[in-house]
């Protein structure tokens, strides 16, 4: 995807000012300053999306959440449920910045499954972020997907495996890609960040254009074991 | 007014079957697992129906999702007190995004009713529309007896939301009136209906 830098003014973002504390992977340089990046063009939609500010998001250059978050636009995502997660940091700021996503907050995984079988209902289309310890509260909503025949995309960032420091989170991060393909999702694990984009989008055309669920696991040596 | 009670409470059936009279085209109900489909499905089966026969919980956030797709639409949301109790998160879900569309009656018999009436929650006390009022609901009643039910119907499918009514019904069992049950054909029938019959398996 096109991304034309538009300048590297500070000051003129939306979120400028505030103190992004971007998560970065290990070993990649920590750049000094922002780009101020400019989108590129939006898909024809049958609603309006005046008012969006997605173009004014300050990403960390190289950021890959970008990827994931321009798949989401070229897509026509509409709604993102998410359960806060540190690697899903930045993008859950930038879906809060778009005015044609409905960033949804939840208090517990499995609330997103029962949301965007609604948003399907309703004729649009959304995906879950959660971090995988959340996946196995979603277990019961499952059938949901597999009874209905729900297109899904849930985007989980891995706990509990890559010199994980904490070893509650190993439980439920070893049994992450059971669960969901036992939930139904095609699950598809990812290591590297030039990857993400493009399983991004194979993942949402898969689900709406395909009607297959789809579990995309971000590892946990992509997105960086937690320091404590 | 007086059939609308029995002397155990609100009588379930011709309480749903008001909520949904005079039916206009914009109204979507999704229904939560147990007697409350079965309720719905007593005053007519309809394609706009989303019935939930299981992922016990997760009748307000389907509500949730829908209300957000479709604002020009109101979303009811039929489902019980124990459902509700199971993902009473979702009252906060609800509360942060506040659609102007969305209504939740809660047909509360202070129990199981499906698992042999153990007692819920909120015979113990446990105040559901108090609840949903914290978390930011605009309007919220209980109704116990026939005064007050028709402001609640009302409230329920005109208010701006979100609201909430429960009303403490008999608990008595009633014959259970089985819509379908195979979630494909539930899911694919309500996007037909509701956006056209090119609207098919996935989107």
């Amino acid at each position: 995807m096109a991304r034309a830098a538009a300048g590297t003014q500070p000051g003129t973002g939306r979120m400028t000012g505030m103190r992004l504390r971007m998560w970065r992977p290990r070993g990649r340089a920590c750049l000094s300053c922002r780009q101020l990046w400019n989108l590129p063009p939006r898909p024809a939609v049958d609603q309006p999306r005046e008012g969006s500010v997605a173009g004014e998001f300050n990403w960390a250059p190289g950021d890959w959440r970008r990827d994931i978050y321009e798949a989401l636009r070229a897509a026509d995502v509409r709604q993102v449920a998410y359960v806060p997660d540190a690697g899903h940091a930045s993008l859950i700021r930038a879906c809060h910045a778009d005015d044609a996503i409905r960033a949804i907050v939840l208090t517990t995984e499995e609330e997103g499954i029962g949301v965007l079988a609604g948003a399907h209902l309703g004729g649009q289309r959304g995906v879950l972020l959660m971090q995988s310890s959340g996946v196995g509260n979603c277990v019961n909503t499952f059938s949901l997907i597999r009874n209905c025949g729900f297109p899904m995309v849930a985007i989980v960032t891995m706990r509990g495996e890559w010199g994980e420091f904490n070893p509650w989170q190993v439980p439920m991060g070893q049994g992450t890609e059971q669960a969901m393909k036992d939930g139904g999702f095609v699950v598809q694990r990812l290591e590297r960040a030039d990857e993400v984009g493009p399983a991004a989008g194979a993942a949402l055309s898969m689900a709406f254009d395909g009607g297959t669920p789809v579990a995309l696991l971000l590892s946990q040596r992509l997105i960086g074991a937690k320091k404590f | 007014m007086s059939e609308m009670t029995t002397a155990h409470g609100i009588a379930r059936r011709p309480l749903v079957a008001r909520l949904l009279e005079n039916r206009p085209e914009g109204l979507l109900v999704v229904t939560g697992l147990g007697s409350p489909t079965y309720d719905v499905a007593a005053a007519g089966d309809d394609a706009r129906n989303f019935y939930l026969w299981g992922a016990m919980g997760s009748a307000v956030t389907v509500g949730l999702g829908l209300a957000l797709a479709q604002p020009d639409s109101r979303v009811l949301v039929v489902t019980g007190d124990g459902e509700l109790l199971m993902a009473l998160g979702a009252l906060a879900t609800v509360g942060v995004q506040k659609p102007r569309n969305l209504a939740v009656c809660v047909l509360d018999n202070e129990r199981y009713g499906e698992t042999g009436g153990q007692a819920s929650h909120t015979g113990s006390g446990v105040d559901i529309p108090a609840v949903a009022l914290a978390c930011g609901f605009r309007e919220v009643r209980c109704i116990r007896a026939a005064d007050g039910l028709g402001a609640a119907c009302a409230l329920l499918r005109e208010a701006e939301g979100p609201v909430l009514a429960s009303f403490k019904i008999d608990g008595a069992e009633q014959p259970r009136v089985m819509p379908p049950r195979d979630g494909h054909h539930l899911r694919t029938r309500f996007r037909q209906a509701l956006l056209g019959n090119e609207a098919g398996l996935t989107g």
